[in-house]
């Protein structure tokens, strides 16, 4: 087995595959979450943040195309080491207790990633596989009025960020980057980047659910 | 003083052998010093079902006081039970109420098959320690006192590190029955110190491989380990240990 196959093949090597790729997912967030933050500007602004995204061209179509084998080489790989953990432990025990190490964001790890991965597939379906005869901003104004959609996304987006609360730090402690010295640093972000990015896409959707003018 | 005297309803986990299906049996103990260590509160039991004419408990235990590693069970979900960076026989009875009901269970992990009882087969923290192989030092006379230079905050770092007992109630506590604080702990010890540094790459090599071949789980970052641990290893070395394995992984001479 060459080094590479080796490395990733172990059980570190699959780490640092999920700390990586959620890292660029992380990053996709981001920039995901500074543009929709245009909704708050109006219809105008929101038109030509989309307008100049979809300008991009053949650059949009690759990212596209990158975006999706990072999230499917996270999902594939978390799948496996979900898997691998339960055959870890063959007997359960029968007083489950935590000493203190769990937080709720770590403990629900795979069960808040399929939640993701099925929010993606209704939000792909709401906005991306949809008829386009009409400009993104009705669509997304149509959409966002429904409650049951705000219920949905709320669900998912929650999800979203209890999984961020606990995979952000997990992805520097799964590199080895942990030192007394930026630990706190590290732990600040991860609550900040966490709350930004769950606060931003929250607030867009209660804003459309009350003010679906906003993208008229 | 007159010495407190609790009652406990004990949960026991008996299990005749490997593959033999084990179950929680019910136990009442009457007269209980808070004095006692947990593991003399469980030869009061095995004294009694002597007595009674029934089979003892088994369970693992050498030193009795702290050093031995040999020790270790979950009581009430907790490795080693409730008080923090105690082993099973140094944790005592004052921690408990009086009537408290206590579920007693072995270490439970696919690569900690139960023996018997409350005793699991941990050889294979030991086949990950041999897997990490030898370090180089001479041989022959005493060498000079500071002739290898060790700044003292590495030293101290690395003692913390050798604090581990290999119990395995890390593997016990985390949720995925993975082996990483202790793999850490055993790569720390010698990763911060000059006597480890020529064979640094492949000892994380082949200790993560063994580690992986045992057949423990894969770590999530769960923080459980660092909990039980009762020598309070820090998952700081985990971090170290990932550290390790990736700088091995990409520079390392070694040919895979
Ligand atoms: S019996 Fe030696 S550590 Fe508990």
């Amino acid at each position: 087995m060459s080094w590479f196959t080796q490395t990733i093949k172990s059980s570190l090597g699959k780490k640092y595959i999920m700390s990586l790729t959620g890292l660029m997912l992380g990053g996709f967030l981001l920039v995901h979450a500074a543009g929709n933050s245009s909704i708050f500007f109006g219809r105008a602004a929101f038109l030509s943040y989309a307008g100049h995204l979809h300008g991009l061209g053949f650059l949009l179509h690759a990212a596209e195309l990158l975006l999706l084998a990072i999230f499917l080489v996270h999902i594939l790989t978390g799948t496996i080491l979900f898997l691998g953990n339960l055959g870890a432990r063959s007997s359960r025990y029968a007083v489950h207790n935590s000493a203190g190490g769990r937080s709720w964001g770590s403990a629900t790890m795979p069960y808040t990633g399929m939640v993701i991965f099925c929010f993606i597939l209704i939000h792909l379906f709401n906005f991306h596989f949809t008829d386009h005869s009409r400009t993104i901003a009705d669509i997304v104004a149509e959409v966002l009025a429904r409650p049951f959609y705000t219920f949905i996304y709320i669900v998912g987006l929650s999800g979203l960020g209890l999984h961020v609360s606990h995979g952000f730090w997990s992805m520097f402690q799964s590199l080895g980057i942990s030192h007394p010295k930026y630990d706190r640093v590290i732990r600040a972000c991860a609550w900040l980047v966490c709350g930004l990015i769950t606060a931003v896409f929250i607030l867009i959707v209660l804003l459309l659910l009350v003010n679906s003018n906003i993208l008229v | 003083m007159a010495a407190k005297i609790i009652s406990l309803n004990l949960k026991v986990w008996r299990q005749n052998g490997p593959d033999k299906k084990g179950a929680l049996e019910n136990y009442r103990l009457e007269n209980i010093s808070i004095d006692m260590s947990f593991l003399e509160m469980i030869d009061v039991l095995n004294e009694k079902l002597t007595v009674e004419g029934k089979e003892p408990v088994a369970f693992d235990h050498d030193c009795r006081e702290g050093i031995c590693g040999m020790c270790g069970a979950v009581v009430d979900g907790i490795a080693h039970g409730p008080e923090k960076e105690t082993t099973l026989c140094q944790l005592h009875m004052r921690h408990f109420q009086d009537g408290q009901t206590l579920t007693i269970e072995p270490f439970r992990a696919k690569a900690f098959p139960v023996i018997k009882d409350l005793v699991v087969d941990r050889s294979s923290l030991d086949i990950i320690i041999q897997a990490g192989g030898f370090i180089s030092v001479n041989t022959g006379s005493a060498p000079d006192a500071n002739g290898i230079p060790v700044p003292q905050h590495k030293a101290e770092q690395a003692m913390d590190a050798a604090a581990c007992i290999g119990c395995g109630a890390c593997v016990a506590a985390c949720p995925n029955a993975a082996a990483m604080l202790f793999v850490s702990a055993k790569i720390s010890q010698l990763a911060l110190l000059p006597q480890g540094a020529p064979e640094r790459e492949k000892r994380a090599l082949s200790m993560v491989q063994a580690m992986d071949k045992e057949g423990f789980g894969n770590c999530t970052n769960e923080r459980e380990c660092e909990a039980v641990c009762p020598k309070g290893i820090s998952i700081r070395n985990i971090a170290r240990l990932n550290r390790e394995f990736l700088r091995a992984s990409l520079l390392s001479d070694e040919q895979g």
